[in-house]
This record gives C-alpha cells, sequence and structure tokens, in this order.
C-alpha cells in the first residue's frame, strides 16, 4: 500500500539535496574550472599539481567538500534516468545508486588525500 | 520520420529548445558521472608516487587524450551552465527573458571551452 | 487537392490515405468532417464546440498536438499539400481518432485537483487580494479546459505511464494559490510523490504547445518551490 507521506517526504528530500548539492557544485566547478584552466596553461605536470596541494588544508578541505556535493548529486541524477530510460524502479534501483554515492565518497576522499599528503 | 507510440512513422514534431537544453544536460551529467571514478583513480594513484604520476600525467600528454581532456571540460561546462540556467527556471519567479537562458548557459559553455583549448 | 493520412484502429492499425478538396480557411477539423461524412461514415472522431472553447477535438497532426478546430491546414501543411493526422499521444485509443481520457482526469483527481473549502454561509466572504502574488498565480493558470494537448506532448508522461502530467499538475498548483481553500497540505503531498511535480524536467513542450497559453511548467516550478518549503518547516 503506497505511503503518500513517506513518498511526497522522500521525493522532495531528493530534489531538495539534488539543488542544494547543485548550487555548491556551481561553486566548486566554477573554482575547479578556473584552477585547470590556470594550471594546464604550458602543459600539466605532476609536480606542479603536488605543489599546489601537498600539506595545503585550504585544498584538502575544498575538494572534500566538492567529493560530498558529487556523491550526493550525481546518484539523484543517475536515478532519474535510471527511471525514465531504463525503467528500473523500486528499491534495488535505490540500494545501488546508494552504493554508486558511496564508492564516489570512498574514491573521492583517498584521491584527495593521496594529492594532500 | 520517427515512430511514435503507436508504431508506425509519422512527422517529426519540431523539438524545442528547452529539450535539446535536457538532452545536453542529461547526457552531460551521465558522462561525467561514468567519468569521475576513472578521474579519482587517476588522482588516487598520486598515492605512490609522485614520479608514478609524473609518468601518468605524460601520457596524457597525447593528443588524443588531450582531445578527452577538451572534451571532459566542455561536458562539465555545459552540465553547469546547464543547471545554472535549471535553478534560475526553478527558483526564480516566472519570467519570459528565461527562455533565453538557454543561449546564456551556451555562451557559457563556449567560451569556457575556448578558454581551455587555448590553455593547452 | 490534399492528401491525408488518417489513422485507422486502436493501437494497433495503419494510416489510411484520404484526398480531400482545398478549400480557403480550411481547418483541420474541416478536414476531418468531410473524410467522415463524404468518404468513409466509419472514421470515429471528437469534436463539440468547434469554435476553441471546448478542447474536445484535440489531436495529432504533422505530429504535433493541436485543436483541430483552430489549427487552419495552410498553416500546418505551408507549401505542401499533406496532412498527417493522429489520435493524441500519450493515450489509449477507443478508435480512429477518440482517444480515452479517463487516466487524464484521474490523475487530476490523483493531484487533488478538487477544490476544497470549509466556509458556511454564516462565515464572512474570503478577502482575495487580486493584486497578490497567489491570485496572479493562480490566473495564469485557471483557464485550462482539460483538452490533453499538454499532456500528449509531455515527454515524461510518454517515459512514466504513472507521472501526474501538466495539466494535473496545473490544477493543482492553482489550488495551491487559491487562499479560500483549505486542503494545502494534502494537495502538497498528492503532487510531489514518486511521479509528481519533481519528475517535472522543464522541457517546456507543455508550455509552448498549450492554446490557451498557460505554463504548466511554471506551475510546477510552483509546486517544487511550495513542497521544499514545506519539507523544510516540517509541513509536509
Amino acid at each position: 500500500m503506497q505511503n503518500v507521506t513517506r513518498d511526497a517526504r522522500r521525493e522532495t528530500w531528493l530534489w531538495f539535496a539534488q539543488r542544494a548539492s547543485a548550487a555548491v557544485l556551481g561553486i566548486c566547478v566554477v573554482v575547479h574550472l578556473i584552477t585547470i584552466i590556470y594550471a594546464t596553461r604550458g602543459g600539466l605536470s605532476g609536480a606542479e599539481i603536488l605543489a599546489r596541494t601537498r600539506g595545503n588544508s585550504a585544498w584538502l578541505a575544498f575538494y572534500s567538500v566538492f567529493v560530498l556535493a558529487v556523491a550526493v548529486h550525481a546518484p539523484i541524477g543517475l536515478r532519474a534516468i535510471a527511471t525514465e530510460w531504463l525503467g528500473w524502479t523500486g528499491a534495488s534501483r535505490d540500494w545501488s545508486l546508494a552504493a554508486f554515492g558511496v564508492a564516489l565518497i570512498v574514491m573521492g576522499f583517498s584521491a584527495t588525500w593521496a594529492v594532500f599528503q | 520520420m520517427r515512430v511514435n507510440a503507436i508504431g508506425t512513422r509519422h512527422h517529426s514534431a519540431r523539438r524545442g529548445a528547452a529539450y535539446v537544453a535536457f538532452l545536453v544536460h542529461r547526457l552531460s551529467g551521465l558522462a561525467l558521472a561514468l567519468f569521475l571514478p576513472v578521474h579519482f583513480w587517476a588522482l588516487a594513484q598520486a598515492l605512490r608516487a609522485e614520479a608514478e604520476l609524473e609518468g601518468f600525467l605524460r601520457w596524457t600528454d597525447s593528443p588524443l587524450v588531450k582531445a578527452a581532456e577538451w572534451t571532459l571540460v566542455l561536458l562539465l561546462a555545459a552540465h553547469a551552465g546547464g543547471g545554472l540556467r535549471l535553478l534560475a527556471l526553478e527558483f526564480l519567479p516566472w519570467r519570459d527573458w528565461q527562455r533565453s537562458l538557454l543561449a546564456v548557459a551556451a555562451a557559457f559553455t563556449v567560451v569556457v571551452g575556448l578558454a581551455f583549448a587555448l590553455a593547452l | 487537392m490534399l492528401h491525408v493520412s488518417v489513422w485507422r484502429g486502436t493501437e494497433q492499425g495503419h494510416y489510411v490515405d484520404y484526398e480531400v478538396p482545398r478549400q480557403t480557411s480550411q481547418t483541420v477539423l474541416d478536414v476531418v468532417t468531410y473524410i467522415q461524412r463524404k468518404l468513409d461514415s466509419t472514421l470515429a472522431y471528437r469534436y463539440a464546440c468547434r469554435v476553441g472553447m471546448c478542447g474536445s477535438c484535440a489531436m495529432t497532426v504533422n505530429g504535433v498536438a493541436r485543436w483541430t478546430c483552430r489549427t487552419h491546414v495552410a498553416a500546418v501543411t505551408g507549401e505542401g499539400s499533406s496532412l498527417q493526422i493522429a489520435p493524441l499521444a500519450n493515450l489509449p485509443v477507443v478508435r480512429d481518432l477518440a482517444t480515452d481520457m479517463r487516466e487524464f482526469f484521474n490523475k487530476w483527481a490523483r493531484a487533488k485537483g478538487q477544490y476544497e473549502g470549509s466556509r458556511t454561509r454564516r462565515d464572512d466572504f474570503a478577502a482575495v487580494k487580486p493584486a497578490s502574488k497567489e491570485a496572479q498565480a493562480l490566473q495564469a493558470g485557471i483557464e485550462c479546459i482539460g483538452c490533453g494537448v499538454c499532456y500528449a506532448s509531455c515527454d515524461v508522461v510518454k517515459w512514466r505511464s504513472d507521472y501526474l502530467g501538466p495539466a494535473a499538475l496545473n490544477r493543482a498548483w492553482t489550488l495551491v494559490n487559491d487562499v479560500r481553500d483549505d486542503a494545502r497540505s494534502e494537495r502538497l503531498r498528492a503532487v510531489s510523490g514518486d511521479a509528481g511535480c519533481h519528475s517535472c524536467h522543464t522541457h517546456l513542450s507543455c508550455t509552448e504547445r498549450c492554446p490557451k497559453h498557460i505554463s504548466p511548467t511554471a506551475s510546477i516550478a510552483g509546486l517544487k518551490r511550495a513542497t521544499v518549503a514545506a519539507v523544510l518547516k516540517g509541513a509536509l
């Protein structure tokens, strides 16, 4: 039996999380794009990247926020594609996407840590 | 001509600009979501040694990879531009000028793409 | 002469070709009526007012959902002389050009598209300020006559058969803005379920096609804002 209130709250919170994370990502992406364009002038090198990020708490904080926002934003976006284009609905879809989100956090934090330490 | 729900071909309805914006936004998002794990993995390789990261990045100097990088930057700019347009459509009081936000989003994408291409 | 392909059958069927004499200021409804009266009396189709007030005559003309009584043949054929007429998309086909509108109106009810008031004759009149934000939002969407053109034009309806659709959500939005209505919380819950307002992806097809120039997309954006405000306040 469908629970209207539960569905309404879930769908509304997911939509809100998607837009809120989008707002955060809007800022992160602009910073990221400027950094990429600035950093790739004259070619990209590992030393340049690491010189910028090694031991720098500001970049650590920035990328951590970036990773969290993306880990929220991407699975919710994929959820709509799964429902509308693959006809994939229900708990299996949601658990799979949650797992993908967790994977993004784990991989993202390990990457952030890798360039920090 | 495309097949409709009834199952036979009919004249293709002209697709509005907003539909194209949706398609670009969704497909770029999908591509970025699939790219992200690869991106994180590559960076995590820096844990091994700076030299290894260096080796990896020399690989990224090849033109094919440069083209792929440029495509990704373009996808990111397109997705972000389209996303900002959506936030405006959904949160700001409805005005007709919002329909031309598509042009703004597209311009943003092109500018970023050019900036990156020139920086390479 | 016009070369007209008309859908015959139900979901299974085929296009049948007819030759119809061309007239000045001819509408697509004129064409369909000519076919049914002069060429093939077994053709099933719907119309009522034939002057653009009832919305009964909506069909798919050259791939686009339109009111056939208000669509001049010249406007859709241009220089050419071929017309393709099919029933409205996204709806079951009763026969030929007539669709089953029940699910369209069931979704209207599911979105709580009905007014619910509790004032009695012993209460004072409700004070509605015409210049208020709510009254203007209501006015912008109130002229919907339930013709189904927006619903037939919506990709999300096509992709998800349970999506409430632009018309039902637009009507719900007008009621959310009706200060006399008492069922606001219940209505916001009804429209924000699994296949509710959050499934709209702003393709704007509904807004482009609505013959009354209503923007269901704007109404649905309003519902998105209203539901998120409610959930943040714990009122959903």
